[in-house]
């Protein structure tokens, strides 16, 4: 929402008060702003400052009022500054130079959304709010630069979009990773999709490896989602990890010793855009997941369900978007060896506590398992050629132009409802269907999981019905869920 | 609520077998509903077995359970457990001989086992009230197993498991002494794979039981007996030719499904849904850490 800068000059003992819900930093903007508008030439009014910042029941925060603030009080002094339409954002120096903040983009995609028509920025902010689209953007470089600017002397700098093509990517292509064919091909389903994965496997088999090259086998973002998630990055000041332009889905991978806030949103005043919400549209990877502690996985269940987040603060409540895929990486057991020709010392209970760690709740969202084995020298030597990402990424494009006009999102996004709708089986698969139910206790989530599998599965083969063989695949990585 | 009794030799359901043993308890006592029987077979094995043990000491102990032959074991974590669970879940008896006093629960872990046991079967042991589970209590609690049971099936044991110490003392009492094979690398059944070497029977399935010992197949009901089917291989007929082609390559030993697909050169995703279907079938089991095992 934007927010409209008043000033009140009144008679009386000098003073400079800013009311309006502020934190510190705003509250500081009175020894940045007084210095700044005497030290750009110009007189601080000697007389009782008061400036509101409204609607003043909204908490605000930080240092991008700064300019916005000494133009209305240098406004106030001199009518012939001509302000229509405009906004202003950006730090004062005490020099008057105007400085950098972050969550430019969002501004100003929320002030063109309010219908503002020209917003003035920090010079080295500019061509980040002009990927906004409706609303023209200006940058500055000084307090005097404005203000010549808004006495009609000298025009500012408009703020061009970054033109320069993002630079080719640097993702790590599936055909570094040699064998695996069960884990690939449950990348990519998982792809096609949309689905969460999960991959056991021992220390050192190569599941982060394969969890990196998952972005590449993922189309472009449409540009409209490519601004959502810079507007993410540039919340946290995180920008030049990722530019901006760049329409690649964004991979996170926190280490599992994350504070619970970095994960999914918080920190003290206004919330901040966790691990979550910078994966949006794109991948979270929770490398060895039993690690992470019970409550930070706990916390991902409503994000994976409503593929948003809401942080509530005792300022205020925050929501941001947070609809990731999930792939998770565990050790099948505690000494990781689990299923390994080294053979596991592990004790029975000891790996059902292990594995427990992983809630039923989660495990529901989790659509697939696969497991990778560590490999044999003679199969990374083999010498066979691996099929590049770029040939999958056209599979999981077509498959994924399948499934477009049916539910709107991937297939792991569908209810119950559309799925049975959606995923239409022949008869053998019916009969397959049944059996399963009752040969492998299939719980009703599990059935539908199992349905959405098969469903982008065909996908995948280009069928419109689900097949016996799709179906009996979709089986193979069912998840078992703890009795 | 039962109350322990002392059974000793001038009881008429003193168990005539443990006089078998060169110094046999003065006494014993026992903790539930039906004690040691007749026919009665051992189960025993590795407190830390895997889950393909653990899942075929089930099936041994349902498989006498439902024939009516009580399984006698440990009450021990792993092998044991699964021994007595199986045979109860078929609706059989089974008898607990215990390490410990007959009112002490080891492993605390197992105090639902303990009172199914008592419900449909018996907790055993020579040892006073209270007494705690010492270490040297447990070889002579397995002289008391092998001698209650008319043949001792070791399920899996490392070289230096306990239950190999029940299988020694079975065979000093002339108890037919079976072992469940397993591959020459898989520690867990180094054990077993001695007491072969050594001249044990291979145990492949109930049936080699019933050869080894012909009195438990003359005390089957006459139906049972026809029922239990000769120890062959095969019956893969049932399957379409390319579920046989991933059966026939799949060997004994839990493989990795990569493996699979490379050594026939089918796709993953072929594989994966071959898998399935044979695992659906109730031919393919698959085993924690993502291996595969044929159970046919």
């Amino acid at each position: 929402m934007p927010v409209r800068v008043e000033v009140d000059i009144s008679n009386g003992l000098p003073a400079f008060t800013i009311v309006g819900l502020t934190d510190r930093a705003i509250q500081e903007a009175r020894e940045r702003v007084k210095p700044a508008i005497r030290n750009a030439g110009f007189t601080f009014p000697q007389r009782r400052v008061t400036v509101n910042l409204a609607p003043a029941e909204m908490p605000k925060e930080g240092t991008a009022f700064d300019l916005a603030i000494a133009i209305a009080v240098l406004r106030a002094e001199d009518p012939s500054l001509r302000l229509d339409g405009l906004a202003f954002l950006g730090e004062l120096a005490l020099d008057a130079s105007v400085r950098p903040v972050t969550g430019v983009l969002p501004m100003a995609r929320c002030l063109a959304a309010a219908g503002v028509g020209r917003l003035v920025v920090p010079v080295e902010n500019a061509s980040e709010a002009a990927l906004a689209d409706g609303i023209e953007v200006l940058g500055a470089t000084s307090l005097q630069a404005c203000v010549e600017y808004l006495r009609g002397d000298r025009p500012l700098v408009p703020g061009v979009r970054d033109a320069t093509p993002p630079s080719p990517s640097a993702e790590p292509d599936l055909a570094f990773v040699r064998g695996q064919g069960q884990a690939k091909r449950a990348l990519e389903i998982a792809a096609a999709g949309g689905h969460n994965l999960l991959m056991t496997g021992p220390p050192g088999a190569g599941k982060t490896m394969l969890a990196r090259t998952l972005p590449s086998l993922l189309p472009d973002l449409p540009s409209e989602a490519a601004l959502d998630v810079a507007a993410i990055y540039s919340l946290r000041g995180t920008l030049r990890e990722r530019p901006p332009t760049t329409l690649r889905p964004p991979f996170r991978a926190p280490h599992h010793s994350i504070s619970r806030a970095g994960l999914v949103g918080g920190g003290t005043g206004l919330a901040q855009p966790g691990e979550i919400s910078l994966a949006h549209h794109g991948v979270l990877f929770l490398d060895e997941l039993c690690e992470f502690s019970r409550q930070h996985l706990e916390a991902l269940r409503q994000p994976l369900e409503e593929h948003a987040v809401t942080v509530a603060r005792a300022r205020a409540a925050i929501t941001y978007p947070a609809d990731f895929m999930l792939i998770g990486a565990s050790n099948p057991c505690p000494c990781g060896r689990l299923g390994d020709t080294q053979g596991c010392t592990c004790e029975a209970r000891t790996v059902n506590a292990y594995n427990s760690k992983i809630s039923g709740p989660i495990k529901d969202r989790i659509d697939l398992v696969v497991s990778v084995p560590r490999q044999e020298y003679r199969d990374i030597f083999d010498g066979a050629d691996e099929e590049p990402s770029a040939a999958v990424r056209r599979r999981v494009e077509t498959a994924r132009s399948r499934q477009g006009p049916r539910a709107g999102r991937g297939n792991a996004a569908m209810s119950g409802r559309e799925i049975l709708a959606a995923a239409r089986s022949t008869a053998p698969a019916r009969r397959l269907l049944a059996l399963s139910g009752e040969r492998l206790h299939l719980s009703a989530r599990g059935f539908f999981r199992v349905l959405r599998v098969a469903r982008t599965i065909s996908d995948l083969a280009g069928e419109d019905r689900v097949g016996e063989d799709a179906l009996a695949e979709a089986l193979h990585y069912r998840i078992e869920m703890a009795e | 609520m039962t109350l322990p009794l002392w059974v000793d030799a001038s009881c008429p359901d003193w168990p005539a077998r443990l006089n078998h043993l060169e110094s046999p308890p003065p006494g014993f006592w026992r903790l539930g509903t039906t004690g040691p029987a007749s026919p009665c077979v051992a189960v025993v094995g590795s407190r830390r077995a895997t889950f393909g043990g653990v899942d075929i000491a089930r099936s041994i102990g349902s498989e006498l359970g439902a024939a009516g032959i009580q399984v006698v074991s440990g009450m021990a974590l792993g092998i044991d457990a699964a021994a007595h669970i199986g045979a109860l879940d078929a609706g059989g008896s089974t008898v607990a001989v215990l390490g410990c006093g007959i009112d002490v629960c080891y492993p605390p872990r197992h105090a639902e086992l303990r009172s199914r046991i008592i419900a449909c079967g018996s907790l055993a042991t020579e040892e006073p009230e209270g007494t705690p589970p010492f270490r040297h209590n447990f070889p002579k609690r397995n002289r008391i197993i092998a001698a209650l049971a008319q043949a001792v099936v070791v399920v899996e044991a490392t070289e230096r498991s306990g239950a190999l110490s029940t299988a020694r003392w079975a065979a000093d009492l002339g108890r037919e002494v079976l072992a469940v094979p397993g591959s020459i690398r898989a520690r867990q059944s180094s054990g077993t794979n001695l007491l072969i070497r050594d001249g044990a029977r291979p145990f492949l399935g109930i049936a080699d039981l019933f050869d080894a010992v012909p009195d438990l197949r003359a005390a089957l009901p006459e139906a049972m007996a026809a029922a239990v089917p000769a120890p062959a291989g095969g019956g893969l007929e049932r399957f379409s030719p390319p579920l046989r082609e991933i059966l026939a390559r799949m060997g004994t030993q839990p493989v990795h499904p990569d493996q699979v697909g490379v050594a026939l050169g089918l796709s993953p995703a072929l594989v994966a849904s071959r898998l399935g279907a044979l695992e659906l079938a109730g031919a393919v089991m698959s085993l924690p850490g993502g291996l595969v095992a044929r159970t046919v």
